[in-house]
């Protein structure tokens, strides 16, 4: 009989120190976040120097937090996963150290993985994944049209050619003087307000999978401004609602075209921007009659935590990746790069 | 006692390793280099050739700063996660500290200090007992070496980065400033470990860096709502 496999994760790509233990590659056992959302509020955005101050004080605390509330030991680990990258170096670097540490004391074997594979990988704890399977993947970092063949592989067909759908959100929650983070405050606003104004939407050319989304933070501005100079007033729930009408309907449709195109058995949608409840309406709306399934994770594996940096782990772990004590942070890491890495 | 210690403070990355209480074995380098890539591979090294395993570890001792702050980082990150994984205690020693050490046997007083940008200095004043005269600080080097000329004693001046303040240090300070050569002024793993032993060791999570500097972000926000 095959004896049960434990993999110990730590996630601190951006401003969540965060630590989980998978079970088995799919059963989840804890998913601890110190969230430091609070301090960097001030200043209006993730201030990279003060996140990673904020890492190092709570790495061991989360560590522990884990382990007491698993009621396990570092013993009981088979494998020690990380986020190597994508991410900000300073943050990153705190994680990394910090499981290399453990494996080398403890001397486990230590997997790297990729943050975006991360966030794909966060669904296979509600539900296991069928092949070929499609992932929109939105984030304040990424958007992103990611195919799976098999397990991790990684083809990316296409991808924002400037801003992320979470940057473009957090801009116009700026303009609009929202409080940061901007995201769910344009969602909570848009729930209220209507669509009277006919932003842009990026279509790009013929058949491309791709996205852009400055042109319409753009526009969004410049119709605020005028607004302003002409002293009319526009409803801040009716301008978040137009935006994010022009967002969800570019993403919704993309996603559900490239799913057909792909004949894919699933559609997951990743990252914190999976969170937001017009996305979430519009592509139940388009996949309602599909025969692909629509598989949308709950909000605290769509957010950063260290739950899906276990699940991506424990398939790297038990596919043969291993990484040395050479293993350094990497910011810019590449998602098909790190798919066919060797082992 | 077997203690491991580790200095990724500044431009040195060291590692040592302490067997019942002699030096088994130390690696220094002094380059610019990637200290995250290069940390563990070493350790591992050490460990190795002096034929200890990881649980046979009673301490671990780190330099916390002042220094680089991501180098500082690392080498906490580092003591600290691996001490907690092995349940033995960590023990923080001044990256000044360290390198004050090295003059140790001298007759006057010791200034250890880092280039900190902009006519700035990391430094502290320590007595030939190795205690501080006065207390580590982020300062501008010409008031420092002001202040340094009032105590009218000699003074060592122990740093990697003295070629950009010799200048101004023999302009102030002449005949009362010593300045040695290149193997005195980088901190030694070695006496790191052996300053641990003799420390009482605190709570583990509270050990954090001692940068000796806020980060900007938060000088401005401070100077902000100074304002208000
Ligand atoms: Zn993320």
């Amino acid at each position: 009989m095959k004896e049960d496999q434990y993999i110990l994760a730590i996630e601190t790509s951006c401003d969540e120190t965060a630590v989980a233990i998978v079970k088995n590659e799919t059963e989840l056992i804890t998913n601890i976040v110190a969230s430091q959302i609070e301090s960097h509020k001030r200043f209006g955005g993730v201030v990279p120097e003060i996140a990673s101050r904020h890492h190092i004080e709570q790495m061991t605390i989360t560590l522990e937090e884990a382990l007491e509330d698993a009621g396990m030991t570092l013993d009981d680990m088979d494998a020690i996963a990380v986020t190597e990258g994508p991410g900000l170096v300073g943050a990153l670097l705190v994680g990394v150290n910090a499981a290399k540490s453990i494996a080398f004391a403890k001397q486990k074997p230590l997997v790297g993985v990729h943050h975006i594979a991360g966030h794909i990988y966060a669904n296979r704890l509600e539900k296991e994944f069928e092949f070929p399977l499609l992932s929109l993947v939105v984030s304040g970092g990424h958007t992103e049209l990611v195919l799976m063949r098999e397990h991790g592989s990684f083809e990316i067909i296409g991808e924002t050619r400037d801003d992320a759908a979470g940057e473009a959100y957090d801009k116009v929650a700026r303009t609009l003087k929202l409080p940061y983070p901007g995201g769910p405050q344009i969602d909570r606003l848009a729930q209220e307000g209507e669509e009277t104004i006919d932003f842009p939407r990026a279509w790009l050319e013929d058949g491309s999978y791709d996205f852009s989304f400055s042109g319409l933070k753009s526009a969004v501005i410049n119709r605020l401004h005028k607004a302003k100079q002409r002293d009319e007033y526009l409803k801040p729930e009716d301008v978040a609602a137009s935006f994010q009408a022009s967002v969800v309907d570019v993403l919704s449709t993309k996603a559900f075209r490239a799913a057909e195109e792909y004949g894919v058995k699933q559609m997951i949608v990743a990252g914190g921007v999976a969170a937001n409840k017009g996305l979430r309406a519009a592509l139940q709306e388009k996949f309602k009659d599909s025969k692909t399934e629509l598989l949308i994770p709950p909000l605290h594996l769509c957010t950063d935590n260290a739950a899906m940096i276990a699940a991506a782990g424990a398939v790297a772990y038990n596919q043969g990746h291993r990484a040395g004590w050479d293993l350094n942070a990497n910011p810019g890491l590449d998602l098909e790069l790190f798919g066919a890495r060797k082992k | 006692m077997n203690v491991l210690a580790i200095d990724t403070s500044n431009y040195v990355m060291g590692v040592a390793v302490i067997r019942d209480g002699a030096v088994a074995g130390e690696y220094v380098t002094n380059i610019k280099k990637n200290h995250s890539i290069r940390l563990m591979p070493a350790i591992d090294q050490v460990m190795k050739e002096t034929g200890m395993s990881p649980s046979d570890l009673d301490r671990i001792a780190v330099a916390h700063g002042p220094g680089s702050y991501t180098g500082v980082r690392i080498g906490l990150t580092t003591a600290k996660t691996m001490a907690w994984s092995l349940g033995i205690p960590v023990v923080g020693v001044s990256s000044l500290e360290a390198v004050a050490r090295q003059g140790a046997f001298f007759q006057g007083y010791v200034c250890p200090f880092f280039d900190a940008r902009r006519g700035l200095v990391y430094t502290g004043l320590y007595r030939s007992d190795m205690t501080l005269e006065k207390d580590e600080t982020n300062v501008f080097m010409e008031d420092w070496l002001h202040q340094l000329k009032e105590l009218d004693e000699p003074v060592l001046f122990l740093s990697q980065d003295i070629a950009v303040h010799e200048e101004k240090i023999v302009e102030i300070l002449g005949d009362q400033a010593v300045l040695p050569k290149s193997p005195y002024h980088y901190a030694r793993p070695a006496i790191i470990a052996s300053v641990a032993e003799e420390k009482e060791p605190g709570p583990l999570h509270n050990l954090v860096p001692n940068y000796l500097r806020i980060p900007e972000a938060e000088a401005k926000w401070l100077e902000q709502q100074g304002k208000k």
